[in-house]
């Protein structure tokens, strides 16, 4: 099977699990436990009610596999019910108004890191033993420390001792969203201290891995004869070297994307950005449960999408994978 | 890295004294740095919780103690409702150490069992399990766990132990199912199956003894991966809040605005105590990496010889003499230069061997 093939059913996979695992986790609970839930929303409205009973499978919902069906049904149609703290609105007009936020920022913050990660590794691994590996340990801190931490830290010097950025919110108060310059202007101003947040968190992450790699890739005899032939150094570093030691690195990316993304929800928290980490704190803290099912399938969605693109790349720079693609 | 590399004639900078050689002498500085760093918080949470000078939850009604900075009454300061920050630090490396331990404990058994398992059954289990470790990789594990966390009747220290072990388990599965397969293929596994071991026999007592450090790597990261969500999950506000842990602290000075009041000491602690735990373990795995990987090693198992830097792959030094010397930045910027070669080959003592190598490539 060609590995693009392969790698879809393997998505279609993970999907299908996440799918299953968020319908059953409900009924997993035992009655006792559902009944807790139901009555914590006393004065719910009649459809609002009916449409949670239906999530939490009470009430005459039918056979189990009708429910899973119709589960199925609502999910491909992007229809998450209704939200039971902000009646009557829908849960996927709460998860459209989120989104693109927390994309925006995210994407592109987590983009930047990986490309700078990734040079700054190049050079770290090519002059294996310098002032780099001198630094390495003050790295490996600011890779432990959880990002909402650093946001924290960030605010209290950039926002509070010194008023150079704002204390959060995804743009300044008053602005109505829309395109024009005044509202994109602020809204970048504001996402300015998240992203930073992000890029300075997980840059060192890459850095190392792509560090080792490297590392071990010079090691090769491939790079040796490049040098022997007496290539230029940058042609030795990045077109002999980088680019094999590359596809560990994007590799890697994939599955570091979950816990990036799942760090910089938490962050988005203490910036009160109105992405979905907000989204989800307001769900957890106030038992909304259609919400944080739907949070759950969009987040895990969106990662298995960024998946599926880094392998697209992978095929791009990897002539074995395009190989086998061609074969076909 | 270049081709030829200077060799100084004076032997003192040659002569490289050799390492002891015990148990902590041969570990790599990092690995030392980790467990120090690591042991000072495991000290500060078994004797802390019996030291701390107020009870954690006690609030103090005076109005003076409300947000009071540090002091010599309260080494960290109080909390808005007058706690006393130090006690509930110490109190919350206890029991966040103590998550992290057993969540550690727990995930790498499981892991263990499924990687050796899915090596040992082959066949449809192995893809099946494989599959399944992979599936949970891919999944991001934050909203899963606060999806299942949400839903448990109860919240606190038994159900976020469950719950995180039962999705830290995957890396640990494909890096010791890895493993199991190449030692499986060895000569002594099939000698001792001739001699009619038992299976389970083979697994306990010859594959598991060859995978301890490997066992012990996944152990620590699994410890690192319990920290960092048990404390992101309490910081959401998914643990029992009555209970003091890193996670719960970095809640309640969230949730009472300590940053909008300017309360640095109730943050900051709970959340430096994290990182620098962190930290430790990160340390500590590049430690146990670097063991049995010593091409990444970094300064400290290069040699510096002549002023240049030899790693041990690189290729012998060839003696000739020194470059001049150069800045760090400069000497960055010039590796990347064509000039660099240039002037190494004008330095090279025999023009006309060079001549004879073929030069592809970019050349002027």
């Amino acid at each position: 099977m060609p590995f693009l093939l392969r790698r879809l059913v393997f998505y279609l996979v993970a999907a299908w699990v996440a799918l299953t695992a968020n319908f059953f986790i409900p009924r997993a609970m035992g009655g006792s436990a559902i009944l807790d839930i139901l009555s914590k929303f006393p004065n719910l409205q009649p459809s609002a009610y009916k449409a949670l009973e239906a999530m939490l499978g009470v009430g005459h919902p039918g056979s189990i596999w009708h429910q899973y069906m119709s589960y199925l049904d609502d999910v491909f149609h992007f229809n998450f019910g209704t939200d039971v703290t902000e009646y009557p609105a829908k849960v996927s007009t709460l998860l459209v108004q989120t989104i693109p936020w927390t994309l925006t920022l995210v994407g592109s913050a987590t983009i930047i890191a990986f490309v700078l990660g990734t040079l700054l590794g190049i050079l770290a691994g090519w002059r294996h033993g310098g002032w780099f590996d001198r630094v390495l340990p003050g790295l490996m801190f600011f890779q432990a420390v959880p990002y909402f931490f650093l946001a924290l830290i960030l605010l209290e010097v950039f926002a509070i001792s010194v008023h150079v950025f704002p204390l959060g919110q995804g743009y300044a108060g008053g602005l109505i969203p829309g395109w024009h310059w005044s509202f994109i202007g602020s809204a970048i101003y504001h996402s300015l201290l998240p992203a930073f947040t992000i890029v300075i968190t997980s840059v060192a992450g890459w850095m190392l891995q792509m560090r080792n790699v490297m590392i071990t890739t010079i090691g090769e005899d491939y790079v040796l004869a490049g040098q022997a032939k007496g290539l230029p150094n940058h042609r030795v570093v990045f077109t002999y070297a980088a680019r094999n030691a590359l596809l560990p690195q994007l590799q890697g990316f994939g599955l570091a994307l979950g816990f990036v993304v799942s760090g910089a929800i938490v962050m988005e928290i203490v910036f009160s950005y109105p992405g979905i980490g907000l989204l989800l704190l307001n769900a957890v803290t106030s038992n909304d449960f259609p919400l944080m099912q739907a949070i759950f399938l969009v987040i895990t969605f969106t990662v298995l999408l960024a998946n599926l693109i880094v392998d697209l790349i992978i095929v791009f720079v990897d002539p074995r994978a395009r190989a086998q693609e061609a074969a076909r | 890295m270049t081709v030829t590399l200077p060799v100084s004639a004076d032997p003192a900078a040659l002569a490289d004294p050799p390492r002891n050689t015990g148990l902590w002498g041969g570990l790599p500085p990092k690995a030392k740095a980790g467990t120090v760093l690591l042991g000072v918080f495991v000290l500060a949470g078994i004797i802390g919780p019996l030291v701390t000078p107020y009870d954690p939850s006690y609030q103090n009604p005076s109005p003076a103690l409300s947000l009071h900075g540090p002091s010599a009454a309260h080494l960290l300061g109080t909390t808005q409702s007058g706690q006393d920050v130090l006690s509930q630090l110490l109190e919350g490396i206890r029991l966040t150490l103590e998550l992290a331990a057993v969540v550690g404990i727990v995930a790498t058994a499981l892991s263990v069992i499924v990687g050796v398992a899915a090596a040992f059954l082959g066949g449809f289990w192995d893809d099946l399990l494989s599959l399944l470790s992979n599936v949970f990789l891919v999944l991001p594990a934050l909203p899963l766990l606060i999806l299942l966390l949400g839903y448990l009747p109860q919240r606190g220290q038994t159900p976020t132990i469950l719950v995180l072990s039962a999705l830290g388990w995957p890396w640990g599965a494909r890096v010791i199912r890895a493993q199991t397969l190449t030692i499986r293929n060895r000569d002594f596994i099939a000698a001792s199956r001739e001699t009619g071991e038992r299976t389970w026999r083979i697994i306990a007592f010859e594959i598991i003894p060859n995978e301890v450090s490997l066992i012990a790597a996944n152990f620590v990261n699994t410890v690192l991966y319990a920290i960092g969500a048990s404390v992101a999950l309490a910081f959401i506000g998914l643990a029992d809040l009555s209970s003091w842990s890193l996670g719960t602290m970095l809640y309640w000075a969230q949730s009472q605005q300590a940053l909008q009041l300017g309360a640095w000491w109730w943050f900051a602690p709970p959340g430096l105590a994290v990182a620098l735990i962190g930290t430790s373990l990160v340390l500590l795995n590049t430690g146990i990496d670097e063991l049995g990987n010593p091409r990444l090693r970094d300064a400290s198992s290069v040699a510096k010889i002549g002023g240049r830097r030899l790693h041990p792959a690189d290729p012998t030094p060839v003696l000739h003499a020194a470059p001049p010397p150069r800045g760090r930045l400069a000497g960055l910027a010039h590796s990347f230069s064509r000039r660099s070669l240039l002037e190494e080959r004008g330095r090279r003592p025999a023009p006309a061997a060079r001549r004879a190598a073929p030069r592809p490539g970019g050349q002027p």
